[in-house]
């Protein structure tokens, strides 16, 4: 038993894992391989973000009225159109707007909206109806449809030590990776691959004890293919000193370098701004503001960012009336951010939101998520929405 | 299945697991006896938060009491969770405990207050081998769970439906059994069902729809007593409960036949759990080879029966919290109000990863560097800490009680023995030619539990 270089390395890393030497290794993809292929990227901004300060309604007095000391200054506001505008703390974004790289959409929610994060979260993340509890997540769903696409188990990566939700299927499941490199040197436990190599994929069982060694398996090919593909890329855009910034830093090297992988997944925490939301908000917008116009850049640079679309979704919105604490409450729709270098329709998507006919002090929403999300299925995944949604949604126009 | 076998696996699935110096004494012992013994113990409730604090004052103040209420309502959760795994790791009354994690999930709450959590989590307890009636009753009048499901909103002529349909839904006779008409009935008789800010239970008789309803084809003036009632005289409740018991304690898969005889069990039983479990623990099927070594610990299980086996102690307990983050459970915090989905929802590339790595950390005093995502109702809190990007990495501080470990395997135990007994699942041979070759029994053990076959009780 060799006890020694077991134990030596009981240091637990994110992510994890042994690659067992029968798997084939990875042939390098010829260069026209790696054109065309489309690249959904996720990001979620966890605890409510204000979306009526992140892409400010300027023009319309009603805000004004409803936020006195917490509005953003019409000096202040980063203009787009006549109405609306951004928090200066995302000025970085607006560069990337006039290039036509953006799209906004405005009061997108859903119906009989919840209000407790947990809730809405899991909505959003399994694109169930507000009184419907499913146990899969709308990425996780897409990959058990093992549609051409998405067969590999390396086909949704989220950059995180954990897995969410939406990226978990009955079958299939994405892959948390947090750092490639620490990912395929923890690899090494000649215990964990001698388990490894007494067992293939194919004659594994189809009871529990199989599933968990085909998940360990997958994890050892799917670990080396991703150290072996994106380590000698280098990045060549400049990103901020974040998590966030390191985070897309890592999706980029994973993209650039031609990892056949759909969609990634990241998230930032930070925006339940109850309390004082001004600077918190603001500080959260601009590690968010930063981290995107530099991740756009890049693959603007790099030739990819034809092929790679970016939403940004929160939980939800907040109330439209701020608060006691100059801060604001949960609320219900908000504003989606779609970036890439192909959308049909850049700039505003549709109307600003109405402030004047809400819904018990919350904006209505306009646009369901799950439009948004059947969207994206059909026309950049290339399959058809009703195969994983809970029905069959029409779907929207900005790509 | 000889004896011990029989044993070994009736506590895997009734408790977390037999510790080898369980080993000899139950080995003589009769099945029969060994489930008189789990039915019998009982534990004590779990007291971490001594009183119930109120905070609106505080929520109404400035930035720094509210932040400082923030605080303290974060220290209670952790308090709380750590005194149920502490509870769970070493209390002599497994079932009990077993059960109490049942409820947790059947009864799924979330409750912002430590106190009101740690009541729900007393009366699962205190009922978790008793009444499932006076559970439901009980659970029904609880501030947390009222609180919950909306039920303080739920007045005369504007009615909450969240709380009827969950209690139908999720708690008692489960989909395709009422129609949405029986939902909007019933929330109305349980309009004014709501807690004082004593956190005592009432019904606000101002608010309280008194008039007629019409109930699963039963018309009258119902209370909400009056629907639960109703809802336990119907058969399909009992076949509810029995089937996610079953799927609890025997397999992920139902069988129609075994889950039909436990419901009339329970039926006659007029909903106590006792006879209800005495049934399913001396049932030849319980111990069919197929309902062995199948079922995917829960994260909790995993830690609570890891500790129990090697008698581990925790100079930091707060790690208890960063595993059940990192492995998808943590207590009081279910996903949502349906429960935790469990069986291989808790298994993906990154959650097996470290079930496979925390055991060698445990137990030799490894290091970890991860920190999980937080909660989202975590946000509140991360919005008002400036450097949120906590980057843990911690010596585990963990202690495992080696000798005590060693001195309960019988001395004429042979390896294969020894991991036949740790290890629920039939040994495949790399696991086979590695202990026969193995001469440090306590490396051995290390890697015995960071199998995937640990994973399986």
């Amino acid at each position: 038993m060799d006890r020694r270089h077991f134990l030596k390395n009981t240091a637990l890393a994110s992510g994890a894992l042994m690659i067992p030497a029968f798997l084939k290794p990875f042939e390098a993809l010829a260069k026209s391989d790696l054109t065309g292929y489309k690249n959904l990227v996720i990001i979620q901004l966890s605890g409510g973000n204000d979306g009526l300060n992140t892409i400010v309604p300027y023009g319309n007095d009603i805000y004004y009225q409803k936020r006195s000391t917490i509005a953003i200054n019409q000096n202040d506001v980063v203009k787009l159109n006549d109405i609306q505008g951004l928090n200066p703390a995302l000025s970085a974004l607006k560069e990337i707007y006039d290039q036509g790289w953006m799209s906004i959409i405005n009061s997108v929610g859903y119906p009989n909206p919840d209000r407790s994060h947990f809730r809405s979260m899991d909505i959003w993340q399994t694109a169930s109806d507000s009184n419907q509890f499913l146990t899969t997540g709308w990425i996780g769903r897409y990959l058990d449809s093992n549609c051409q696409t998405c067969s590999k188990p390396y086909a949704a990566i989220e950059v995180d030590d954990t897995l969410s939700l939406a990226m978990k299927g009955a079958k299939m499941k994405g892959i948390a990776v947090q750092d490639p490199n620490k990912l395929y040197q923890t690899t090494r436990e000649p215990f964990f691959k001698d388990l490894v190599h007494d067992h293939s994929v194919d004659n594994l069982s189809e009871d529990n004890l199989g599933y968990l060694y085909k998940t360990m398996i997958e994890t050892y090919s799917s670990a080396e293919y991703i150290q072996n593909t994106s380590k000698t890329y280098m990045v060549k855009g400049e990103y901020p000193a974040t998590q966030l910034g390191n985070q897309l830093k890592t999706v980029s090297k994973f993209i650039n370098s031609g990892l056949q992988t759909r969609i990634y997944y990241v998230s930032l925490s930070g925006f339940d701004t109850h309390v004082r939301q001004q600077d918190q908000q603001a500080r959260q917008l601009k590690i968010y503001g930063d981290a995107v116009a530099a991740f756009v850049k890049d693959l603007k640079q790099s030739g990819k960012l034809d092929d790679t679309l970016v939403m940004t979704f929160s939980e939800f919105g907040r109330r439209v009336e701020q608060n006691a604490s100059n801060g604001t409450d949960h609320g219900t729709a908000n504003n989606i951010l779609i970036y890439g270098g192909k959308l049909t329709k850049a700039g505003f998507y549709n109307e600003a939101p109405n402030l004047s006919q809400l819904d018990n002090g919350d904006l209505k929403y306009q646009i369901d998520f799950r439009d948004v999300y059947a969207t994206l299925l059909d026309k950049w995944l290339d399959i058809n929405n009703g195969q994983i949604l809970t029905k069959s949604f029409a779907g929207l126009n900005f790509v | 299945m000889d004896n011990l076998k029989q044993i070994k696996h009736l506590y895997s699935r009734a408790g977390f697991g037999l510790r080898f110096e369980d080993m000899q004494s139950f080995a003589n012992l009769s099945v029969k006896d060994a489930v008189k013994n789990l039915l019998d113990a009982v534990d004590d409730p779990v007291a971490a938060i001594a009183t119930d604090t109120d905070y609106t004052p505080a929520m109404k103040a400035d930035v720094a009491a509210r932040k400082m209420f923030m605080q303290q309502q974060r220290q209670e959760e952790k308090d709380l969770n750590i005194a149920w795994m502490d509870k769970m790791m070493n209390t002599h009354a497994v079932l009990q405990e077993k059960m109490t994690l049942f409820w947790h999930n059947h009864f799924a709450c979330r409750s912002n207050k430590a106190f009101f959590a740690q009541q729900l989590n007393n009366i699962h307890r205190a009922n978790a081998l008793g009444s499932f009636r006076t559970m439901l009753f009980q659970v029904a009048e609880a501030p947390a769970m009222l609180q919950f499901l909306n039920n303080q909103q739920n007045v005369k002529n504007h009615p909450n439906e969240n709380f009827a349909r969950e209690v139908m839904e999720l708690f008692t006779i489960g989909r395709g059994t009422y129609t949405e008409n029986d939902i909007k009935e019933s929330a109305r008789a349980f309009t004014g069902y709501g807690f004082n800010k004593d956190g005592e239970f009432l019904v606000r008789r101002l608010v309280h729809d008194d008039g007629q309803k019409t109930f699963m084809g039963k018309t009258g003036n119902f209370t909400g007593e009056d629907i639960l009632n109703m809802l336990l005289e119907r058969k399909e409740t009992a076949h509810f409960i029995s089937n996610k018991l079953y799927k609890y304690l025997v397999n992920e898969v139902p069988d129609a036949v075994h889950v039909n005889a436990m419901a009339d069990v329970f039926y006659d039983a007029d909903y106590e759990i006792k006879p209800l479990l005495e049934y399913i623990f001396t049932a030849g099927w319980f111990y069919n080879d197929k309902n062995s070594g199948n079922m995917i610990k829960s994260p909790v299980e995993f830690l609570v029966g890891l500790s129990r086996q090697f008698y581990i102690t925790y100079d930091k307990p707060e790690i208890l919290l960063q595993f059940q983050k990192v492995l998808g459970q943590v207590l009081f915090y279910p996903p949502n109000v349906a429960g935790w989905p469990g069986g291989r929802n808790w298994i993906d590339s990154s959650s097996l990863m470290y079930r496979l790595k925390i055991p060698s950390t445990l137990l030799d005093g490894g290091l970890i560097d991860f920190s999980g995502k937080a909660d989202p109702e975590d946000e509140a809190y991360l919005a008002t800490v400036r450097n949120q990007a906590q980057f843990v990495s911690t010596r585990v501080q963990s202690n495992a009680n080696w000798d005590k470990v060693l001195n309960g395997i019988p001395k004429d135990a042979s390896n294969a023995a020894i991991a036949g007994f740790m290890l629920e699942p039939k040994l495949n041979n790399v696991i086979l030619n590695r202990v026969n070759g193995a001469g440090d029994t306590k490396a051995m053990m290390i890697e015995l539990v960071s199998t995937p076959e640990y994973q399986l009780c």
